[in-house]
């Protein structure tokens, strides 16, 4: 009787199963438990105190390159939302520049011109094969032995490049300028509208309408049409070389731009690689289909190649952003101040609460590595056939 | 008559390529003309910086380079260009770090050893494959005696190890030890039980969605905190923890795309032979799954050899670790771009050959298949 | 004459998720007879089978193979799974194994034969269906039939007494149909219990002792073969051949 009871439940698939896993789960507790108190303990040998009260204590350490103000008075929380922000501001900024390098590549890849394509597989394969950390070092060295700012390199009259970084006019926005920006908001929301509307006169008389010229005329010229009439509420302050600094305007730190270039030359050797095989994966047939329906080539590219492209390319452009966004992380290596270096690194020398800092950091980056996952599946959802096709 | 006809017809074949991918238009033409410039200019700039106006082991005096004040840039700044004495003053620490030079042998040992522990994996049909498929799995304690030593030979702490033997110690033992994990996380994540799938899941994710450098700094920090007293891995083997579990996770996403791609057929054809779900996944379902997965398994193995020089940032000395250190060394500082360039181009073979690999293992799938 | 009952099916039910595909099916086989399975597709005459060997579990009734009734007992499974055989629509060989490979994989896993007698029997087996001399051979290579052939091949190694196929001849060009049906009808000869979905009614003619119609989940109708070709009793199974026959 015994005995077939426990063949019963060692043979049975769905007891099985269930002890299989109340085994491994029991164990992955025991596991889990061993480790916390071997922690504790350790902890407390080294009269390591825990908790998180030391997000209310000041940091005692300043951050050059930050968008909300910092001193070294403000706590360590305050000095994770600095580098929170600059870690968004490096993501975003890298994956803007990536996107638009990455399939100016990704097009030129598929040039009819033998030379002009394969310069381009040139870079892509030098870029992709050599690490990040290396090209972002490589960069930012090159940025420090630019000439001293007494010598710094003009670029378009106003801005000027040096081995502090690029000083550029920093705008001033004075009364009536967010009129300007409502505006220019407005003249968006306007033109989505106006799009639907034509479309669907489209549809009715079967005039065609330039609707991607009259759009983007109304969002250029409303907003500057309102600034003139503002009476042009927006001055700039220019860098001025005063001594051996420049005054006035603002500067971006060479630690940026290295990174900046870092990130998207790296990354955008990979975009273009997607870019490519997402238009080569648009069958010849489909387009030798539209093209037999007289569609102008063009019109081939918009209606037909570009939709069934964007289908293959976004999943694989979604990874690359989150692997961006990680690899912003790297800012370490040259003094970025970013989430890993400021918050990650030396507040967490400063207080000696690894444990903390580090489940902070690493769930920052998980929430918004899935942040960007989740708005990229809701991108993709609209861009995918309908249908099992 | 004929050979001048056949000569006629190729160079009409030459003319024509060029006409067709160059001069098909106006503007391509203009593309042509331009990248024409472009390359002439870089190539030119590159090529003098590097070879024609660079030193290599002595200087334009015909001095050897003992130190960057004998480089001839710096005696004539603005007339010559790289200064290629700082690699062959490394070399050694390029190679092998801080290695008792006296035993860089050993670490000779090894790299020469290493392509035959390889081969047999890499090439499915090269003679003796069985004999070099063993070999693969003794080399791992080969490498270990000769690196490490033990009786017979003098121990060699891994905090003497550095610049390439890190680099490719980390890649190597991580990828051979991440496989394994892998193959479990994967077959785990699709797993019909809701917990040991969930386990896999969370596992996977978490670490896909962090970046590796936290990932070391958590191995190295906290590592010790986890273990008891007497258990204090070294640094180098903080860094293989964190290397392997990163590249276990990847790794194991590729291979989930090999199972996916088995048609159920298999496993049922498996089932009604009276298989269990051990041979099953053994004999039938691993063997096709990972075939299909290794293309997208290199790839995450470039990934992860590129990212072992992130362990510069937790102290380690890997190949740019080295590189850095070189460079804050008073006699040699300054020489960046020498340094880098050297460095890139290290990378570059390997992360290159790799992904020539990849390829040609693509290209054979597809032929395999029709 | 005494007959053994070697599958009963008993009020078997199965759903996927809402759909109920099998709706009380009831079937007794007894050793050494041939059935042949029609209907038309979606009538879950595949499903049935494939409950046979547990390929599909099924949620009520009882199926007993040889006296074992499958429940989830992985023990009793096995058992089943070693005296059924079952023959697919896309043959479903393993392609990185070959053709004597897969034909001895069982026998040394399951039955842990000794390598070189596996290989024997494989090669006996081999001869029956005809291609001895592809054993060397990768299933890739071979053609659609060779390939149905080394199927029931593989089957036949571990020695069932009972062989299910589940449209063995459906995914083949018209011209390698025959070579298929060949081996089988070999097969029936010797006295092989065998339950077939097939649509080749010149071959269930030849071969079946019952023929059933199914349709919407249910057994229509169950007859012997002269019986059910000559006067079909329900108005279902004489639409059905007709579409049938007569195409």
């Amino acid at each position: 009787m015994q005995t077939s009871l426990i063949r019963k439940i060692i043979f049975d698939e769905k007891s099985r199963s269930l002890l299989v896993q109340t085994l491994v789960i029991g164990l992955f507790a025991v596991f889990i438990y061993l480790i916390v108190q071997q922690t504790a303990y350790n902890l407390e040998k080294r009269g390591i105190s825990s908790g998180f009260d030391f997000l209310n204590m000041s940091a005692g350490y300043d951050i050059s390159i930050r968008l909300i103000p910092f001193t070294s008075e403000d706590t360590h929380l305050r000095a994770y939302f600095v580098g929170l922000l600059n870690t968004l501001l490096i993501a975003i900024c890298g994956c803007f520049l990536a996107t638009i390098l990455g399939f100016l590549v990704g097009i030129i890849r598929l040039s009819t011109n033998w030379l002009f394509r394969n310069i381009a597989y040139v870079y892509v394969e030098f870029t992709r094969n050599v690490p990040v950390l290396l090209q972002i070092i490589l960069y930012y060295s090159i940025l420090l032995h630019l000439p001293k700012t007494k010598q710094a390199i003009p670029i378009f009259e106003n801005f000027f490049l040096s081995n502090r970084g690029l000083f550029s006019p920093s705008p001033i926005f004075k009364d009536g300028f967010s009129i300007v920006a409502w505006s220019f908001v407005l003249a968006i929301v306007f033109t989505f509208f106006l799009k639907k509307s034509l479309k669907k006169k489209q549809e009715v008389s079967g005039k065609q309408y330039p609707i991607f010229l009259i759009n983007s005329a109304i969002i250029i010229f409303t907003p500057i049409f309102v600034y003139y009439i503002m009476g042009r509420p927006l001055d700039f302050e220019l860098p001025v070389l005063k001594g051996f600094n420049f005054k006035g305007g603002m500067v971006i730190k060479p630690e940026f731009i290295g990174m900046l270039l870092g990130l998207s030359i790296y990354t955008a050797a990979f975009i273009s690689e997607t870019v490519r095989s997402g238009i080569i994966s648009v069958s010849k047939g489909q387009r030798e289909a539209s093209q037999a329906l007289g569609l102008k080539s063009n019109l081939v590219m918009r209606l037909i190649v570009i939709p069934q492209a964007l289908r293959v390319i976004i999943p694989p452009l979604t990874s690359q952003y989150l692997n961006l966004t990680k690899n912003s992380s790297l800012g370490i290596a040259i003094g970025y101040a970013d989430l890993v270096h400021g918050f990650g690194g030396i507040s967490l020398n400063q207080t000696g609460r690894a444990i903390e800092i580090m489940l902070m950091v690493m769930l920052t980056y998980l929430t918004i590595s899935l942040t960007i996952s989740v708005f990229m599946n809701i991108y993709n959802k609209s861009v995918q056939f309908k249908g099992n096709a | 008559m004929t050979s001048l006809g056949i000569q006629n017809i190729s160079r009409n074949k030459y003319y024509n390529w060029i006409i067709k991918n160059l001069f098909s238009s106006w503007t391509n033409s203009l593309i042509t003309i331009v990248a024409l410039i472009f390359l002439y200019e870089i190539g030119s700039f590159f090529l003098n910086w590097a070879v024609f106006s660079a030193d290599f082991r002595v200087n334009f005096n015909g001095e050897a380079i003992v130190d960057r004040t004998y480089c001839s840039k710096n005696i004539m700044p603005g007339e010559y260009g790289a200064c290629w004495a700082i690699i062959y003053a490394r070399w050694n620490q390029f190679m092998y770090g801080l290695y008792p030079i006296e035993e860089a042998w050993r670490v000779n040992f090894v790299y020469a050893l290493l392509p035959l522990a390889i081969i047999g994996i890499l090439f499915d049909k090269i003679p003796f494959r069985k004999y070099f498929i063993y070999f693969t799995f003794i080399f791992p304690f080969i490498a270990y005696f000769m690196l490490y030593g033990g009786p017979g030979l003098s121990v060699v702490g891994t905090n003497k190890w550095g610049g390439l033997l890190v680099t490719l110690f980390l890649g190597v033992t991580g990828i051979g030890l991440a496989f394994p994990l892998s193959i479990i996380l994967a077959l785990g994540r699709r797993s019909k039980m809701p917990i040991i799938k969930s386990l896999c899941v969370v596992f996977i994710e978490f670490i896909r969605g962090v970046p590796l450098i936290t990932l070391l700094f958590t191995a190295n920090v906290m590592l010790p905190l986890f273990l008891p007293d007497g258990v204090n891995p070294d640094n180098l083997l903080r860094a293989l923890v964190a290397v392997t579990l990163f590249q276990s996770a990847y790794m194991a996403e590729a291979i989930r795309g090999g199972l996916q791609a088995i048609p159920k057929g298999q496993i049922e054809a498996a089932q009604s032979l009276g298989l269990n779900y051990w041979q099953t996944t053994r004999k039938i379902i691993l063997p096709q799954a990972l075939k299909i997965a290794i293309p997208p398994i290199v790839n995450t193995c470039i990934g992860l050899f590129k990212d072992t020089s992130l362990v510069l940032i937790i102290g380690l000395f890997d190949l740019l670790g080295i590189g850095r250190a070189a460079l804050a060394d008073m006699t040699w500082t300054k020489l960046y771009y020498e340094v880098y360039v050297f460095i890139s181009l290290v990378f570059f073979l390997f992360c290159f050959g790799m992904s020539r690999y990849s390829l040609y293992l693509e290209k054979k799938l597809k032929t395999d298949n029709s | 004459m005494s007959t053994e009952q070697v599958i009963q099916l008993d009020k078997v039910n199965k759903w996927y998720d809402d759909f109920h595909v099998l709706k009380d099916i009831d079937l007794i086989v007894e050793k050494g007879q041939k059935i042949v399975i029609c209907g038309p597709s979606g009538s879950g005459k595949s499903t049935m089978i494939r409950c046979i060997n547990r390929l599909e579990a099924h949620q009520n009734g009882t199926i007993i193979v040889h006296g074992t009734e499958l429940t989830n007992d992985l023990k009793n499974i096995d058992i089943i799974r070693k005296n059924v055989g079952m023959v697919f629509q896309q043959f479903n060989l393993f392609p990185h194994l070959s053709v004597i490979d897969n034909i001895s994989l069982a026998p040394i896993w399951v039955k842990k034969m000794p390598k070189g007698e596996a290989e024997e029997v494989a090669m006996a087996y081999l001869e029956k269906v005809k291609i001895p001399e592809q054993a060397q051979k990768f299933p890739g290579q071979l053609s659609g039939g060779q390939q149905q052939r080394v199927a029931i091949a593989r089957s036949l190694a571990m020695n069932p007494d009972i062989m299910l196929f589940d449209e063995p001849t459906s995914a083949l060009d018209p011209e390698m149909i025959k070579e298929v049906l060949d081996v089988m009808i070999q097969l029936a000869e010797e006295g092989m219990t065998m339950l077939v979905v097939t649509h080749e009614m010149g071959f269930a003619k030849t071969v079946a002792d019952q023929m059933i119609f199914m349709d919407e989940g249910r057994i229509v109708e169950q007859a012997k073969p002269e019986d059910f070709f000559n006067n079909p009793k329900s108005d279902r199974t004489k639409l059905f051949l007709s579409q049938i026959l007569n195409h």
